[in-house]
Parts: C-alpha cells; structure tokens; sequence
C-alpha cells in the first residue's frame, strides 16, 4: 500500500510535468502541423529566467508571492519573445514546404537558442530552490513529498481545465477548431489564418516555457538541460496523438506512471521502456491513441 | 544493375575525386586533416542512405539507429570475440544493421511522412534507453576500440583512410548502380504517386523495403567505419536523437542532387565543427545551426546546387 | 574519363583545397616554450563545480611556476626552463568527441603533452587513444580503477587515486563510526545512489566489497539507484530510497548532480532520515553554505579541498591564499587535483632534464615520471601503482557541520586512511585483493 501510493504519487507528479510541457507541442503540431524541436528551447528559457528571476528575489528575502509572479512572468516572456521572433521570421516564410524541412528549422532554431543560453547565463548551474525549501516536506504514507512538487499537479489541473473551456466554450476555440480541421475553408471564411497561428505558437511557447518556469525550483538549469525534454515531451505527443489534448494527457499518465514503476523496481528500464512504449503505441495506432478526426478531402 | 555504370558521368566525377583526396591525404596534407576527411567519409555513407530515403519523401529521425548500431556491433564483436580485422568490422556492421533494417522494415514500410519520422525515432531511442543504462554494454562510457588490423597486421591511420575511400568509391557505384535501375527508378516514382506505381503492377511496400535495407547498410557501414576511425563509441554521441538529427541536416546541406554531395557534405561538416569548435567553443551549436537555417532558406538544393552555380560548370553543362 | 568529368572532378576539388587551405594555419614553438592542452568541463553542469575550479587551480600553478614563484620544492622556474603555455578546453560533449578533440590536440596543435580529464568515462576513453598517439598524458581528476587494471598504459599516468580507496575509505568510516556491534542486522543495511557510467558503477561496487569485509553482518539493499549521469532530476530515485529500509546512503554523486540531489532530497527530510555518506561532494558543502544539511559524512578524495583546508603546510597556505585572493574562493578538490598534476609534469621535466643534460625528450620525461615521488600540498604522493604510472594517497573522511561563529563549514571528526589500508600491494587487482580479506594492508 505505502509503496502503491509512493509509485502513483511519483508518477502523477512527473506525469504533470509533462503533461505542462507537451500540451504546447500538440497545440502547435495540432493547429499549424508543426514539430517543434526548438519547443525544448521555450523550456529552457522559461526555466532560466524564472531561475534568475527567483535567485535573485530568494537572496533579498523578498515575499514569496513574488517567486509565483516571476515564474508565469518568465512563461509569458519567453514564449512571447522568442514565440515572435520564430514565427514571423523564420516558420511564417516556410508554410506549406516539405514537413521534415520545418522539423529541421526548428532543429537549427533549437541548437543556435542553446548557445544563446550559454552566452547569456554562462555554464554554471543555476538552483532556484528557494520556493521549494519554502515549502518543504509533507509526510504522505511514511515517505516525506515535496509538497512544491505536488503543487505541480494542481498546476497541470488548471492549464488542463483552461485549455478545455477555451476550445470547447470559447468562440475564439471554435474559431481555432475550424482552422484545425481545415485551412482552406477557414481562410475563405474570412479567417485571418496568419494571427492565428502567430498566436497559437506563441501559446504553444508559453506553455512549454511555464512547464520550465514551474519546475526549475525542483532541478538544476545547466546548459543542454533540455536535450531529453524535446524527445520525452515527442515521445508523449506521439502516443496522445499528435495534434490531440486529452492525448497529451493520457500520454504524460502513461509515461509517468510508467517510468515511476520502473525506477521502483528495475531501474536499468527506465529509459527503454519509454520509448518502447511509444515505438509499440506507433506500431499498433500510428496516428497515436486520440488522434483528431482527419478530415475527408474531395 | 551494374552495366555501364564506369561509364556514368557522377560515378567518374566521384571515383576521380575520392582517387585525389586519398593521394593528398596520404601524401601531403597533415594528419589531422586526413582524419577529418576519414570522419567525414564514414558519415557521408550514413548520409547518403538518408539521401537514397529523401528521394521517395521518406526521412527517418531516427537513422542513428542503425550508425549506433553498427558502431555498437564493432565494438561488441571486439569485447566478446576479440575481432578486430577492419573488413570483417565492416561486415558485421553493415550485416547487423541490415539485418535489423529487414526486421523493422516490415513495420516501417507502411509508414510515411511524419509517421515514419517518428517511428524511426522511436526505434532509435529504445536503443539509446538500452545502451545507456546498461552496465555491461558501457551504459554511457561506451567502450573503446583498438586500432584495427588486416589479415593480422595492425592498420595504420593512413592505410585505414585508404580503406574508406575504397569503401566509399564502391558504395557509389553501388548506390548509383542502385538508382539507375528500374528499381531504383521506381521508388522516384513512388514519391510522386504511389496508386500510380500501384496500378503498373509493382509492390510499393517491397520497394520500400528493399531501399530501407539498403540505406540501413550504409547507415550501420558508416557507424562502424566511424568507431574504427575514432577508436570510441558511446551512445550520446552514436544513437541519441540528435545525432539522426546531425545526420538529416547534413543530408539537408549536402543537396539531394548527386551521389557524391553526401561526403562532400560530410566533410565539410566535419570541417566546420573542428573550426568552429576550436574558434567558438561556446558557440559552435550556433553556428551549425546558423549554417543549417541558411542552407534551408538560401540554398534549399544544398551545397550541389551551389557547385553548379560556379560559373566554369555551368559552361560545361552548356556544351 | 572523358574531359568534362575531369574539369568537374578538378574544380570540385580545388574548391575544396581553397576553402580548406585559407583556413590551414600552423605554429612553430621553440625550445623555450612548450604547448600543454588543458582539459576541464567549462560548460554544462560539471562546469561550475568542477570544471572552472579545476581550472584555476592549473592556471594558478603554471603562472606561478612559469614566473619562478611557487614555494620550494617547486620554486625553480619553468618546466625544464621551458615557459609552459596551456590551451585550456572543455571536456562536455561526451568520450567520442572528447577522443577526437585529442587527436586534434595532438596531431593539429602539436601540444608536448596532455593534462586533465574529470569524467572516468573520458579517462577510459583517451586512455588508450593517447597510448596510440604516444603521447605523454598526465590524468587529473577520473577515478576508475579500471584505467590500469584492464591494461597498462605507457603513455598515461594519474596523479589522483582511484575509487576504490574512497569507497574503502568510507566503508571503513561507516563500520568504525556507526554501524558498532550492538546495533541488529536490519539496523546494519546500506544502499547508494550513484551515476550509471564508470565512476559511479565502481564507485558502488567497492563500497559494498569493503562492507563485506569490514562489516560481514552488515546488508546491502537490493535496489541501489544508477540514474543517468547529468540527469538533475531526482524525486522518484528519493522516494524508492525513502522506502528502502537501508539507513545508510552511499553516494558517489559529483557536479551539478550532487548538488541538486541535496536540494531535491533536503526538501523531503532525506538527510534526517538517512546516513548519507559521500564521497566527493565537497564542492556543494560551499555553493549551499549554511543550507548544507549538517552530518553527511564527506570524502574529499585525498589530502585535498575542504577536508585539508586549514592545514598549516606551507605549500598549502600559499595555494589557499593565493587562489583565494585571485578568484575569490576557496580552492575545491579539482583545484587541488589539478594543481598537483601540473607540479608533477614540472618535477618529471626538471628531473629529466637533469639527468639528460639538456631539454628531455618526452620519452625522458616519461621515465622521469614513471615511479616518481613528489610533494603534493599536504603529503607526498608516488607513483608506485599500474606499472609506475598510477598515484595513491591516503584518503579522509569527515562529518559536515556548520560553523555558526565563523560563518563557514567545517567538517568534524576527521579520519585519515592510509594508502596502505585501502589500496592493495602494486600489481595486485583490487576486486581479488579485496575478496581475500586484503591481506597485508596497514591501517595507521
């Protein structure tokens, strides 16, 4: 019983992680039918202004409200800026070329923010552990949690929740449905195709960059922290389903989950059984296990 | 499949310039420079089983799989039997990736597009969750690997750099041989119209099959020829993501349009990483991806294209 | 071939030959200088911690020694006269990239010989690269006993010693200081969390050995943790060892691992439930200051770093304070380890050049060094394992414990292991030596 509840609660909390970091990359894939490597970019920028951010605010003891200001600040910096910059300059001139050439923008979009990362913060690892020491420990069936890291899942809760009511309630989520369904009918339409996906990466971006921002205080940011995000958040986008929201949370669950176990009981599968679960989930359901309809061209 | 192919102008213009490089290289120029050629050769054979991919629309994220693998199988063929002659290297690393190439092919050749991207991925990082964590494949050390010998003499570097070369000017011909033959024509074909091919009679899926053995032979020839050279494998720099991302991009710059551009490409690479590593250590991720958005969006047909460009060609294309 | 195909195969080639040619350059350095290549992590998260203060200590010492102010007995100035000029370069990337970087050192820049290295995996790596190439390599920091005992090595030496005498070392600790005879087999269980490469699998490996030996009553856990070195992220390996009844952690942990493990594990009260015994985290005890949590037992992988801090020898004063007043910090372990494999190549050039009567020839300098005792900051070390190439010291452990007063942290009941009790006799494996009760060895 204790070593169920400890499994579930390790795997509910890195499968919020996830779940956080993801959503932005099937947003993105879902409206605007791209892989975003650099995702793992917003990652780390988030990560890494929001440690500045909370070092800085940590060593003048200022209020703790402010570390969760400067966290979803961090978010919205990020994804905004770079969101910009990469869409209007780079992705906006490439729509409609070949998919696996835009998957390579990205690629390079990624290695040339990394180096940006070094020049700017330098090589050492930064700790903004002060919102977690704040908050400490909570004993749940004999083995002390950080409660920080489970606020993660009330997180991963909220941005679920936001993101349903906004596409399902919202016109604007209607509208983005419509461009998600079909391009072309939605721009004889009247709808203005470019804002939207100008505003979808940027939201993509903001997501992944808050998934960095809320989790820095458990982890160190060191330069190329983010190498294995990119391919655990792929690995979850692909067996959700590519382009799906409750795929992105089914597959963080999974992934989760499944890892917790296997660092409880065989920790040498850790690794390999992630990405065997995605190859079989590929092999068995190659448009993952919630893809969105696929609309029936004439 | 081969009659002719002497006669083919690529695999002239291929053989003669591999044939210079190999004299400047084990005559003239310094030895690190010979190595950067050797590296560059070895990958260009990886890349060059992606460019034989790229031509039906198929890119996999995940052919480090098979450079890994290959790499992985000279290095374990040498921890347990002690085999260290640079041809029967060569073998097992292009029989082991290709067997595993026939294996994963049946999956695979259903896929296209983004699917296969990423099921070739997927693939690729169920080996890199192996390779790393376990104790007696090296976990993330990776192993060694001695210099390698032929027929019990031990090679040297340069004999080892004549041996690439040998090896690359044969898998031209083969490739190039490959690719003229109606087989090969098919798979073009393929990428314009599947149904199409459908409906003359052929089986596309085999078609594909057979392409993707062959691009995991040269991809795993590559990796075994690279651990040879390097006398090192280890799975961040063999299998993980961003090596079939390395491998795509310099497929990328090298340009689809010739059987050589693979290995210029790759030496080139080589090149800029060694420069750009010396001069920028701190930047030199920038700068390969500075070089691959250019590339992207001012050269979309790669370095080739950029050859035919120089003025000299283009008379001589005119005749 | 007919004649188009030869204007193409020239000019694809002269292309190439220009572009390559315009970047082609070499330097000819003269008998007075010499080229030494440098190797440290400078990026990434083994940079701050380890890499940057490794690379300091070097720096430090090969100023001093090039300008003829270091104490005695490394006072004479130059290496064999020659003035010494490093090229400093980042160890990241993995031991691929790190195998061809040295052949680029080797055969482009033409350096005299090789210093450094942290990570055993790069050790393992190079090692044998440098053999092929011949040249003269000088491993700093790298602890796995593997290095020698799968081979020898001409080329190579260590001036640091390996692994197994820090895992012996803090087996030992743990037998003598805590685990006494009244306490019951289950109180008596350990277990580790250690990376999953070279370091961290012997790491562990000797440690339970040791407690074989010197505590047969004692269990080890069935499910030691191996996450990926550089992973930074540890909630679920805490929580599997929070459930582990093991009271004893084993920790080989180094870098930015080391220190976010603290972080992470601190949080959930890790270190108020467990005896945490570490074997090279010194580094953290000063980033995390009065945060440190205090009783973690701490090895410092020799005479070196925190544990021999106020040491009064006056060599060690004048490094403390001469690092102290140019970076601003204390000196680290890897400051230490490198610094002592700087004054090692000095002394092997010097003696060679004595001998030789003139500049020596790196085969000179390489038996010069084979075998050689040199004074190091606090004691004096020998290369007296791996066929004259490998060095063993004696090894300390301490318990961490903030100084309220001073405003700094200390380490208490400080223990010295004598190479003598925790390295086996010279040409003995130490996995054998240690399965037959480590016969002969002198502890005092």
């Amino acid at each position: 019983m204790q070593f169920l509840t400890t499994v579930l609660l390790d795997g509910l909390v890195y499968a919020s992680y996830l779940f956080i970091v993801s959503l932005g990359l099937t947003i993105t894939f879902g409206v605007m039918k791209i892989l975003n490597v650099a995702h793992g970019s917003f990652y780390a920028w988030g990560a890494y202004l929001a440690s500045i951010a909370i070092i800085y605010l940590g060593e003048n003891e200022y209020n703790s409200m402010f570390y969760y200001f400067s966290i979803f600040m961090a978010a919205i910096v990020a994804g905004l800026f770079f969101g910009f910059i990469i869409e209007r300059f780079i992705l906006r001139k490439m729509y409609g070329e070949d998919i696996h050439l835009i998957v390579l923008a990205t690629f390079g979009i990624f290695w040339i923010l990394e180096d940006l990362i070094l020049i700017v913060f330098g090589a050492d690892p930064l700790m903004p552990y002060y919102p977690a020491m704040e908050l400490g420990g909570l004993e749940i069936a004999g083995v002390y949690q950080g409660v920080y890291s489970l606020t993660l899942s009330g997180l991963a809760v909220v941005v679920a929740f936001i993101c349903w009511y906004f596409l399902k309630k919202t016109k604007w989520g209607k509208l983005l449905q419509s461009v998600i369904f079909d391009r072309e009918v939605s721009v004889s339409m009247g709808i203005n195709v470019t804002n939207v996906y100008l505003i979808t990466f940027i939201i993509g971006g903001m997501l992944g960059a808050l998934g960095g921002a809320y989790v820095a205080p458990t982890i160190s940011i060191s330069p190329g922290f983010a190498i294995d995000v990119v391919v655990m958040s792929f690995a979850v986008v692909v067996i959700g389903g590519m382009g799906s929201v409750p795929g992105a949370l089914i597959g963080s669950l999974m992934v989760g989950m499944i890892r917790a176990f296997a660092v409880h009981q065989a920790p040498v599968l850790e690794l390999f059984i992630i990405y065997a679960v995605m190859a079989i989930v590929l092999i068995i359901k190659p448009q993952g296990l919630f893809a969105p309809p696929k609309p029936r061209k004439i | 499949m081969f009659k002719g192919i002497l006669k083919d102008q690529s695999v002239q213009t291929s053989i003669g310039v591999i044939f210079i490089l190999l004299i400047f290289g084990s005559f003239i120029l310094p030895e690190w420079m010979s190595n950067n050629f050797m590296y560059g050769m070895s990958r260009g054979l990886a890349v060059l089983g992606l460019m034989i991919l790229w031509r039906t629309n198929l890119v996999s994220f995940g052919h480090a799989l098979y450079y890994g693998f290959g790499a992985y199988a000279v290095a374990l063929c040498q921890k347990f039997f002690g085999v260290t002659d640079i041809l029967l290297r060569l073998l097992i690393a292009v029989a082991a990736a290709g067997l595993l190439g026939f294996a994963l092919g049946f999956i695979l050749r259903k896929y296209r597009e983004i699917f296969f991207a990423m099921l070739s991925l997927a693939f690729s990082m169920v080996l890199y969750g192996l390779l790393a964590k376990a104790e007696f494949l090296g976990s993330t050390d990776g192993m060694s690997i001695s210099p390698s010998t032929f027929f019990g003499t031990e090679l040297g570097r340069i004999a080892l750099f004549n041996f690439i070369g040998l090896v690359v000017i044969l898998a031209i011909i083969f490739a190039q041989a490959y690719l003229r033959s109606s087989l090969g024509h098919l798979t073009t074909a393929i990428q314009d119209n599947e149904i199409r091919v459908e409906y003359l009679g052929y089986s596309v899926e085999k078609a594909i099959h057979i392409k993707y053995v062959i691009s995991a032979c040269l991809a795993g020839g590559a990796g075994g020829l690279m651990a040879a050279s390097l006398g090192q494998v280890d799975p961040d720099s063999m299998v993980l993501w961003s090596v079939s991302g390395e491998l795509v991009f310099v497929t990328i710059m090298s340009g689809l349009g010739n059987i050589l551009a693979p290995f210029i490409g790759a030496v080139i690479f080589e090149f800029i990483r060694t420069y750009a590593f010396e001069w920028a250590p701190q930047a030199w991720q920038m700068i390969i991806g500075g070089t691959l958005l250019a590339i992207i969006f001012f050269s979309p047909g790669g370095l080739w294209s950029l050859f035919q460009k120089l003025n000299f060609l283009r008379k001589k294309n005119n005749e | 071939m007919k004649f188009g195909t030869m204007k193409t195969v020239s000019s694809v080639f002269m292309t190439f030959l220009f572009v390559i040619g315009t970047l082609f350059t070499t330097s000819v350095y003269a008998k007075d200088r010499i080229k030494v290549g440098v190797v440290s992590f400078l990026t990434g998260p083994a940079g701050g911690p380890f890499g940057i203060p490794a690379k300091q200590g070097a720096e430090l010492v090969i100023d001093a020694i090039n300008a003829g102010t270091m104490p005695a007995p490394y006072n004479k100035k130059g290496f064999a006269g020659a003035t010494l000029d490093a090229i400093y370069s980042d160890e990241s990337g993995g031991g691929t990239k790190q195998v061809a970087l040295f052949r680029d050192f080797v055969q482009k820049q033409n350096v005299d010989a090789m210093i450094g290295y942290i990570s055993s995996g790069n050790c393992m790596a190079i090692g044998p690269v440098a053999d092929e190439l011949k040249m003269l390599t000088v491993f700093s920091t790298c602890g796995t006993p593997r290095l020698y005992e799968e081979k020898l090595r001409s080329h190579v030496f260590r001036t640091q010693a390996n692994a197994v005498g820090d895992s012996l070392a803090a087996a030992k600790y743990i037998a003598d200081e805590y685990f006494k005879g009244k306490m019951t087999t289950a109180g008596k269980m350990y277990t580790g969390i250690n990376q999953n490469y070279a370091w961290g699998q012997d790491s562990y490996k000797f440690f339970e050995l040791g407690m074989k030996v010197y505590m047969p009553s004692a269990v080890g856990s069935s499910k030691p943790q191996f996450p990926k070195l550089f992973a930074g992220q540890y909630g679920t390996e805490i929580s599997a060892l929070s459930l582990d009844k093991a009271k004893v952690v084993h920790s080989s942990f180094w870098n930015g691992d080391w220190e976010a493990f603290v972080l992470q594990a601190m949080v959930r009260g890790f270190f108020k439930q467990k005896i945490v015994v570490s074997s090279v985290g010194g580094s953290a005890v000063d980033t995390l200051g009065k945060k440190f949590p205090d009783g973690v037992i701490m090895g410092t992988r020799g005479l070196v770093g925190l544990n021999v801090r106020d040491n009064k020898d006056p060599l060690n004063t004048w490094f403390v304070s001469e690092y102290k007043k140019r970076y601003k910090a204390w000196p680290l372990g890897p400051s230490y380890q490198y610094a002592r494999s700087v004054m090692a190549y000095k002394l092997a050039m010097d003696k060679a050049a004595a001998s030789a009567g003139k500049f020596p020839t790196q085969d000179q300098a390489i038996s010069a060094m084979k075998g050689m005792k040199f004074k190091s900051f606090v004691d004096t070390i020998e290369f007296t394992r791996g066929g004259g190439h490998q060095a063993v010291h004696a090894i300390s452990y301490g318990v961490t414990k903030y100084n309220k007063a001073k405003g700094e942290p200390e380490v208490e009941n400080l223990k010295t292991y004598a190479a003598t009790c925790i390295y086996p006799p010279a040409g003995v494996k130490s996995e054998d030596w240690i399965n037959n009760g480590m016969p002969g060895r002198k502890c005092e």
